[in-house]
Parts: structure tokens; C-alpha cells; sequence
């Protein structure tokens, strides 16, 4: 039996110790690498030469491809979140509260939340995917023995874009969900657009607006960052662009939860009682 | 250590070592390389041949020794210097490693304009067009690399790098995947870019039929170093002495 014989528990069993041991040092290697990474973009952002055109290009890109699903997804999510509240509401006979209640969630929570999380999946996967063919093929060493800094070239510009471009696409999610949540108000409480402007205005203050800002800012970083990370660190091979892909989209995601958790209490803490 | 020659050599390697993890790639190298000569480094897959024109345009760092090329030593460069004596190498890819994103046009188009100022949009068109008329590719020019064949490709990657006029080509396995007629092109094609720009080549391959054609001098790169260094016929007249170098020579020509 394999429980009376030492020496095949110790060949298909290793040693839990180093086991351990060398995934921590694996990770804090990884850690380092990220750091490195990071550091180097912080850099070489303020060094010149700027690749202007490029960062035009790729805020369009990054723009262009998100707008669609992002329209849908915000229309939808604004439409359906007022319907869900209604009948809660309701029981207290409090639907007239129902503008300012999608107004503060969306503009708080939902329309950055819902961008990142589209983008995330649509920009992110996209860049991870673009970087690391482009590394597997050798078309970074390319770039790089002409001359031409890829580092700079690809990944500032791309980070820059998701940065800059977050912000925009989280006002247009908002606006587009707030148009969803008052078609159902509209149609259900007939509610005028002027008071329901009026009502979701009123109850959203310059905290709200300035933490939303900011998140898109944070979570744009996120995207762009973790998919030229992941791409441009691809290891050798098509099944690396996959991993690359990939991970760039699971990464980028469950850092966006864990910052909107750290950002949600730091501005509470600055909300009036 | 030799005292590097200068004049004639455009390349002078003296005991490069580069190791990954356990794996003792190069163990040694030296060797120089001669102006307006094609230098073939032929060897077995994964003996660091790759490595060793990868370390020379600054792509890789040596563990140790000296690498000079053009009086300059690469291992010490960086920055605005490394790019300035990149501008003057030419490398092609092995999978050609054109901008899958571009056109040929802009493949063409982006080394040329973002090191070379002050070009007219005229002047760049012409540069564009008489680079893929070297390699006899013109009706290419608006096409994407996705629609090129293996050939066509490697042929584009060449005109790429040649847009910039630079010293010294380096060719990594030029002819590999490709079937023998296209690579028969391929080699005449590195011959007459020598011919035609002066240019100094190292042409990485293990293909005896490509590094016959077109070495003025070929190089075999053995358990990391350089073992034989000849015209191709001083390399493989005493090949029963080694087998390895037998084997290389039976495989290729069949005997």
C-alpha cells in the first residue's frame, strides 16, 4: 500500500516546505517585475519624445471599440435598476424618490463599475492579445532595433488612452444609463424630463462626481497597465498571446472590485455625516 | 586578450559568454567579422546562433566579453548611442517580424520617417518604392503582411530594414521554412544586396545550400564556440574528423 512506503510518498508528494518557499519567491519575483513595470512607465511618460499621434490613435481605438457595448449595456443597467427599485419603493409610497435613487447609484457606483468591467474585457483583452503577438513574433525586438523605443510607443500610449478615455466613457455610460432610467420612470410614474432632471441633479453633489472621475481615472490605469503587462510579458508561443489575453481581462477585473472597495471608503470618509 | 583590430574589421568579438539559468549557451566566442563580407554562422538549433546577432544589435546582454561593433562596444552602449549604431544595423527577422497592423507601405514607412527628419512625403514615397524595387516586390505596396506568402514576407523584411541604408545586415535563418526554389531567391537576393549596398552580412542558418551560396566565409558554432572558421570548402574538406560536422554536411547534401 502506498501509505507503508516511504519512498513513493516522497516521489509523488514533495516537500510541502519548499514547495511553499519557491512560489513566495516566485510571486515576489513577479511583484518586482510589476513594480519594475510600472515604475518604467512613470518614467518614460515624462521623458520626450511623446508619441502623440499614437496616443490620439489609441484613445480612438479604445473609445471606438467600447462605445457600442457600452451604450447597450448602460441603457440596460439603467432601465432595469429603476425597475427592480420600484416595487421597494413602492411599499413605502416613495417612487418620487426613484430619480435621485438611480441618479446617486449610477453616477456613484454603476456607470464607472460598468465601464471599467466592459472595457476591461473589450480593451484590455484586446491590448494583451495585440502585445503579446507582437512579442512572440518579434515585432517589439523589431520596433527596437530600429530605433524606435516600444516601450514608449506601445505601452505609454496605450496607457495614457485607457487612462484618459475611462473618464469620458464613464460620463457617456452615466448619461446613457440615466436616459434608460427615465424612459422607465417616464412611462411608469409619468414623470416630466425637466423633473426628473431636476430631482436626479439635485441629488447628486460635487463628492459624487469628483469620486466617480477619479475611479475612471484609477480603473482606466488598471486596464491599460495590466494588458500591456500581460502582453508585453507573454512567454514564447500562440498559447502565450492566449494566457496573455486572458489574463489581462481576470487581472484587470478583480483589481477594479478591490479599488472601488478601497476608493468607496476613502470618500466616504470625506462624505458629510 | 587579442588586441582588437580595427580597419577592415566591422565586427570583433573576444570571449562572449551569455548563460540562461543552467544553459551555457556561448562559452567563448570570438571572432571577427570582415567589411563588405557575407559571414555565415552555421550550427545546430538552439546553439545560440540567433543569441549571438540578437547580443550584437543590443537586444541581449552578454555575461562577459568585449563586442565591437563599428569601434564601438555594444555590451557598454545604451540609450540615445545604443539607437544611433542600431540605425546603422540591419536585422532581419527569421518569421520577419513585419507590423502584422500596418500595410507594407507603413511597414516601410515606419523606421524611415521616425529616424530620418525633415523627409518630404515625396521623397519618403520614393525611398519606399525604390527599397521594394530591391527586392522586387513593388505591386506589394498596399497590400497587409497577412496576404503575403513566407518568401514575399521575409522579402519585405529585408526591404524594411534596408530603407535605412545600414553598414552591416544581419540575417537570421533567412531561408528557413521556405521551399528550396524561394530560397534559392532569398540567397540570391542577400548576394545582390552586398553586391549593390556594400553592405557586411553575418547570415545565421543551418541550410549548407544557402550558406554555400552566399559566405564569402563560414563560421560553425560547436558546444558554444567557434570551432571552424573558413571558406566553406576549409570547413567541410576535413569533416570526417568530427562527426558532428559530418552528420550537418550528409543531412544538407544528402550523401
Amino acid at each position: 500500500m502506498a501509505s507503508n512506503t516511504p519512498n513513493a510518498a516522497t516521489t509523488t508528494q514533495p516537500p510541502p516546505k519548499r514547495t511553499l518557499t519557491r512560489r513566495f519567491q516566485g510571486m515576489l519575483l513577479n511583484l518586482n517585475d510589476v513594480w519594475q513595470f510600472v515604475t518604467r512607465f512613470f518614467r518614460e511618460v515624462f521623458l520626450p519624445p511623446y508619441e502623440f499621434g499614437e496616443i490620439v490613435r489609441q484613445c480612438f481605438e479604445v473609445g471606438y471599440k467600447s462605445l457600442g457595448l457600452i451604450s447597450l449595456t448602460g441603457f440596460i443597467t439603467g432601465l432595469v435598476f429603476t425597475n427592480q427599485s420600484r416595487p421597494s419603493l413602492a411599499e413605502f409610497g416613495a417612487t418620487s424618490w426613484l430619480p435621485a435613487l438611480i441618479a446617486i447609484a449610477i453616477v456613484r457606483a454603476l456607470a464607472p463599475l460598468i465601464t471599467a468591467l466592459i472595457a476591461a474585457g473589450k480593451v484590455g483583452s484586446n491590448i494583451g492579445a495585440e502585445l503579446g503577438s507582437m512579442k512572440v513574433t518579434e515585432q517589439i525586438d523589431a520596433m527596437e532595433v530600429s530605433a524606435t523605443n516600444p516601450f514608449k510607443f506601445l505601452v505609454v500610449s496605450r496607457v495614457l488612452a485607457t487612462t484618459l478615455m475611462m473618464p469620458v466613457l464613464t460620463m457617456y455610460t452615466a448619461f446613457v444609463a440615466l436616459v434608460g432610467g427615465f424612459i422607465s420612470v417616464n412611462a411608469n410614474e409619468a414623470t416630466s424630463l425637466a423633473t426628473f432632471v431636476e430631482q436626479a441633479f439635485s441629488a447628486i453633489t460635487f463628492l459624487d462626481v469628483f469620486s466617480s472621475t477619479a475611479k475612471a481615472f484609477v480603473f482606466g490605469f488598471t486596464i491599460g497597465i495590466v494588458g500591456c503587462y500581460k502582453g508585453y510579458n507573454s512567454s514564447k508561443g500562440t498559447e502565450g498571446v492566449g494566457r496573455a489575453a486572458n489574463a489581462a481581462v481576470v487581472t484587470s477585473m478583480f483589481l477594479i472590485f478591490i479599488e472601488e472597495v478601497i476608493i468607496m471608503q476613502l470618500v466616504n470618509a470625506f462624505r458629510p455625516a | 586578450m587579442d588586441t582588437i583590430p580595427t580597419s577592415d574589421v566591422v565586427i570583433a568579438i573576444r570571449g562572449l559568454k551569455i548563460s540562461f539559468g543552467d544553459l551555457h549557451v556561448l562559452r567563448g566566442v570570438d571572432l571577427d567579422v570582415y567589411r563588405g563580407e557575407n559571414l555565415v554562422v552555421l550550427g545546430r538549433s538552439g546553439t545560440g546562433k540567433s543569441v549571438l546577432i540578437k547580443i550584437l544589435v543590443g537586444l541581449l546582454r552578454p555575461d562577459a566579453g568585449t563586442v565591437q561593433v563599428l569601434g564601438q562596444d555594444v555590451t557598454r552602449l545604451a540609450g540615445r548611442e545604443l539607437d544611433e549604431l542600431r540605425l546603422k544595423l540591419g536585422f532581419s527577422f527569421q518569421n520577419s517580424a513585419l507590423y502584422d497592423s500596418m500595410t507594407v507601405r507603413e511597414n516601410l514607412r515606419f523606421p524611415l520617417v521616425r529616424n530620418v527628419r525633415n523627409l518630404s512625403s515625396a521623397e519618403v514615397n520614393k525611398a519606399i518604392e525604390e527599397a521594394l524595387d530591391d527586392v522586387g516586390l513593388s505591386q506589394t505596396i498596399d497590400q497587409m503582411p497577412s496576404e503575403l506568402s513566407g518568401g514575399q514576407r521575409k522579402r519585405i523584411g529585408i526591404a524594411r530594414t534596408l530603407i535605412l541604408k545600414p553598414d552591416i545586415m544581419l540575417y537570421d535563418e533567412p531561408t528557413a521554412g521556405l521551399d528550396p526554389i524561394t530560397s534559392g531567391d532569398i540567397n540570391e537576393l542577400i548576394n545582390e544586396v552586398k553586391e549593390r549596398h556594400g553592405t557586411t552580412g553575418i547570415v545565421i542558418t543551418h541550410d549548407l545550400t544557402c550558406a554555400k551560396t552566399v559566405g564569402d566565409r563560414v563560421a560553425m558554432l560547436l558546444d558554444g564556440r567557434f570551432e571552424r572558421i573558413g571558406t566553406f570548402e576549409e570547413v567541410f574538406e576535413q569533416r570526417a574528423d568530427d562527426e558532428r560536422v559530418q552528420q550537418f554536411y550528409d543531412y544538407n547534401f544528402v550523401s
